[in-house]
């Protein structure tokens, strides 16, 4: 029985698929843990790419390639060589499964700079999106045009048009029923999973407000080095432009935005905030803020209250709250829900749990395997990044921002041209430091 | 002239590590409180007298498990132990270069002069919203625990380390040989320790409960803590009876934890139970390759330093941290 459904929806799955790819002959995807009388031949494997062979890019390889399902690693993709075989080489170190059988990417299947991601996508039934987050609307684009599942990490975008383009997408990725995962691994993290359940039954009642929190030190730098153009310095050390991150409100903190509009079904129709460059105000620091405190007010006027902080020697947290009218939830620590008075009714012991990360991978790939359509995470994926980009928008402004203004406005943050010796969009001034926004002067609509 | 003062100034300060620090000054052996130069931070040691005691519990104890046997009679060298396990506080000072300063406030530069390496940005919160000033540092490696132990033997002058299995177990028991150092009843446990039942999923700032009969405040629980040694389950029948044992690490995991955390039943803080560390503490690190300084998934261990009553030459020190700390 259970065979049977899957193999009706296989069928259609490649039907659909290949329709949807302008009638390109889709490789046949069979598991090889359905049944034993199945050898894994080469016609069987999943095949995968990597676009963008980070820190990230290359965990979330290895996570695929530690599913059970029959697939390998068959090309990738970066900016830089070097990053591309650094990446490489930690892949073939990693145990937990056969990298020789599991690796197959040769001199001809890495694509090195700003266009390889075609070559890369082109060779794949699945593709990881893990370049930094303004290349995904372009990136997840052409992956669906060419008929491929999709792992892409969040953020999905770092402006309003880079977001349309990926809800357009997310449509188009509907149609072909190519499952999408966003990583944003709390929706497969089981504390997550059981507290949701658990709110969305009214264990709380109403959600009233809430709060998120990603307050912590900061991440790396790195450093300018001799001969290097505007365009590499500004891509190695993407996490401090705008145009590449979105700022760390989207690169860190959209994971607790979502987690509060996944509690509350919705997202917000405005936000208000401040922010600014209190003590991490380097050369090396580019243009982002080093915190952010948001009010984002969803259509029934309840308030989500956001920080995220890079300071050092503060305060750290990183969480989320829920106050309802019959009680209050929280992620902090063990994840717990307690009645208005303070007294504990629900809490999980998450000690056993799986790896979220290795869990978006294990769906993921048992889905494609046996032909399921399952998960069409992008919608959200851009909605949640465009929480956070609103809230940007109201630091940086310093201005009541409406989701719908922030989510119309035209202004790109993206380069004119994609090639090393490009002018980026930002450029420092003569003493090496960057322009970054002043509230109460800058507009950002 | 400023050249030459200098010069002078830099002259006076070997002089003043050849003579004072690596341990060749002798100081009584008794308690002193340590502070961490240049800082407000100190911490207080406590001498445990050397001695011999049996390693191991007996196969009649409750909830014994199989690696905490056979039984075995060490002899333990003298060395002060850390009163309280290492506290966020003074973690801090090594991880922030800004509060890592020498007497003039400039930045702590290590004692060749040549910079510290400090702990990476965690990707997480390593304290889970737990607490910090106060509270005993967590989710750290044994190799940053190790790079905080070196870091403190250059400031301060004075070896550092982290104790072996053996030396931990022997502070912890204090003389005893019941499964806690306050006797077999789990009943008392409330008093001593901090575990999965009476510390409402946190660790506590240190020293809340009571201590040890040798004045070691939170051995069982709160956070459990890293231990020298690589862990092995056969590891007792392998060693000899009399002497002080160290299993020498060879691989990363795995390494043996001592004591039991706010995360564990009362029978994982027995004075013997032994915790292996595994890759599973990094789960949640997204990045390939992982951090070498953070666990995301073990907040429930942190360490405790001891200081060994006859402290090596600069020499031997050198060895012993290229030993310790040599794991690519």
């Amino acid at each position: 029985m259970e065979r049977k459904k899957t193999g009706i929806l296989r069928r259609d799955f490649v039907k659909g698929a290949a329709a949807a790819a302008g009638g390109i002959i889709m490789t046949p995807l069979v598991s090889n843990a359905t049944t034993s009388t199945y050898n894994s031949s080469v016609d069987d494997t999943i095949k995968i790419a990597l676009v963008g062979c980070g820190g990230r890019g290359t965990g979330a390889a290895v996570q695929a390639l530690s599913t059970k399902q029959n697939l390998k690693l068959v090309a990738m993709c970066d900016a830089f060589e070097d990053r591309l075989e650094t990446s490489l080489g930690n892949i073939m170190k990693q145990e937990g499964y056969n990298a020789d059988e599991k690796v197959a990417v040769k001199k001809k299947s890495k694509f090195v700079g700003f266009d390889g991601y075609k070559k890369a996508i082109d060779m794949a039934d699945v593709v990881i999106l893990a370049t930094p987050p303004g290349f995904r609307p372009i990136h997840f684009e052409y992956a669906i045009e060419q008929g491929k599942h999709i792992f892409m990490e969040k953020p999905v975008a770092t402006d309003a048009p880079g977001i349309r383009k990926v809800l357009a997408t997310a449509e188009k990725a509907k149609q072909k029923k190519l499952n999408v995962v966003v990583g944003l691994q709390r929706h497969y993290q089981t504390n997550y999973r059981e507290l949701m359940k658990r709110v969305h039954d009214g264990a709380i009642g109403e959600i009233t407000s809430a709060q998120a929190y990603w307050n912590g030190g900061g991440v790396w730098v790195r450093p300018r080095k001799e001969g290097m153009t505007e365009m590499e310095y500004q891509m190695r050390n993407w996490y401090y432009f705008n145009w590449l991150c979105g700022d760390h409100i989207a690169e860190q903190h959209v994971h607790n935005l979502d987690v509060v509009n996944w509690a509350k079904q919705s997202y917000p129709v405005r936000a208000q905030g401040m922010g600014g460059r209190e003590v991490r105000k380097g050369k090396e620091n580019g243009e982002i803020f080093d915190h952010h405190f948001v009010e984002f007010e969803y259509e029934d006027g309840s308030i989500l209250s956001s920080q995220c902080r890079h300071i050092k020697g503060c305060m750290n947290r990183v969480s989320e709250f829920l106050h309802g009218t019959k009680g209050r939830a929280s992620t902090q620590g063990k994840t717990s829900i307690t009645d208005l008075k303070g007294n504990v009714i629900w809490s999980h012991r998450d000690r056993d749990d799986p790896n979220p990360y290795q869990q978006e991978h294990d769906e993921l790939f048992d889905a494609i395997a046996k032909g399921e359509y399952k998960y069409a995470d992008a919608e959200n994926g851009a909605k949640s990044t465009m929480t956070a980009i609103l809230g940007r928008l109201a630091t940086y402004s310093g201005q009541l921002i409406e989701w719908d203004d922030a989510l119309n406005s035209d202004l790109s943050l993206m380069p004119k041209k994609f090639a090393f010796d490009a002018e980026p969009p930002i450029l420092p001034d003569s003493d090496g430091f960057y322009p970054s926004a002043i509230p109460g002067v800058t507009k950002v609509l | 002239m400023i050249n030459l003062l200098k010069r002078l100034a830099l002259f006076s300060i070997l002089l003043i590590t050849v003579f004072s620090a690596f341990g060749q000054e002798e100081i009584p052996f008794e308690p002193y409180e340590q502070t961490i130069p240049n800082s407000k931070i100190s911490f207080n040691m406590t001498p445990i007298e050397g001695g011999e005691f049996l390693l191991g519990s007996p196969e009649t104890e409750a909830n014994r498990k199989e690696d905490e046997g056979p039984q075995k009679k060490m002899a333990i060298e003298p060395f002060w132990m850390g009163v309280h396990e290492v506290t966020f506080g003074e973690y801090e000072v090594f991880r922030e270069a800004v509060l890592d300063v020498n007497e003039d406030g400039s930045e702590y530069m290590g004692a060749g002069g040549a910079g510290v390496t400090r702990p990476s940005p965690p990707y997480e919160d390593p304290t889970f919203g737990m607490g910090k000033y106060g509270y005993p540092a967590a989710s750290m490696t044994q190799f940053a625990a190790l790079m905080y132990c070196k870091w403190l033997s250059e400031k301060t002058g004075v070896f550092y380390r982290l104790p072996t299995e053996a030396e931990w177990e022997y502070a912890c028991r204090a003389g005893t040989n019941t499964a806690y150092s306050f006797g077999d009843e789990v009943d008392s446990l409330d008093a001593y320790a901090w575990h999965y039942e009476n510390c409402n999923d946190t660790y506590h700032k240190v020293g809340e409960k009571k201590p040890n009969p040798w004045g070691l405040y939170d051995m069982h629980g709160n956070v459990a803590e890293w231990t020298l040694d690589q862990y092995s389950e056969d590891f007792y029948t392998t060693i000899e009876e009399g002497t002080s044992p160290w299993a020498q690490p060879t691989k990363l995991h795995p390494r043996t934890v001592r004591g039991g955390s706010w995360n564990d039943d009362p029978d994982a803080l027995r004075s013997a139970a032994r915790t292996e560390s595994s890759m599973k503490w990094k789960r949640r690190d997204p990045q390939i390759p992982k951090s070498y300084w953070w666990n995301t998934d073990s907040p429930f261990v942190g360490f405790r330093i001891i200081r060994p009553k006859k402290q090596l030459t600069p020499d031997e020190m050198m060895e012993f941290w290229m030993k310790v700390l040599d794991e690519g």
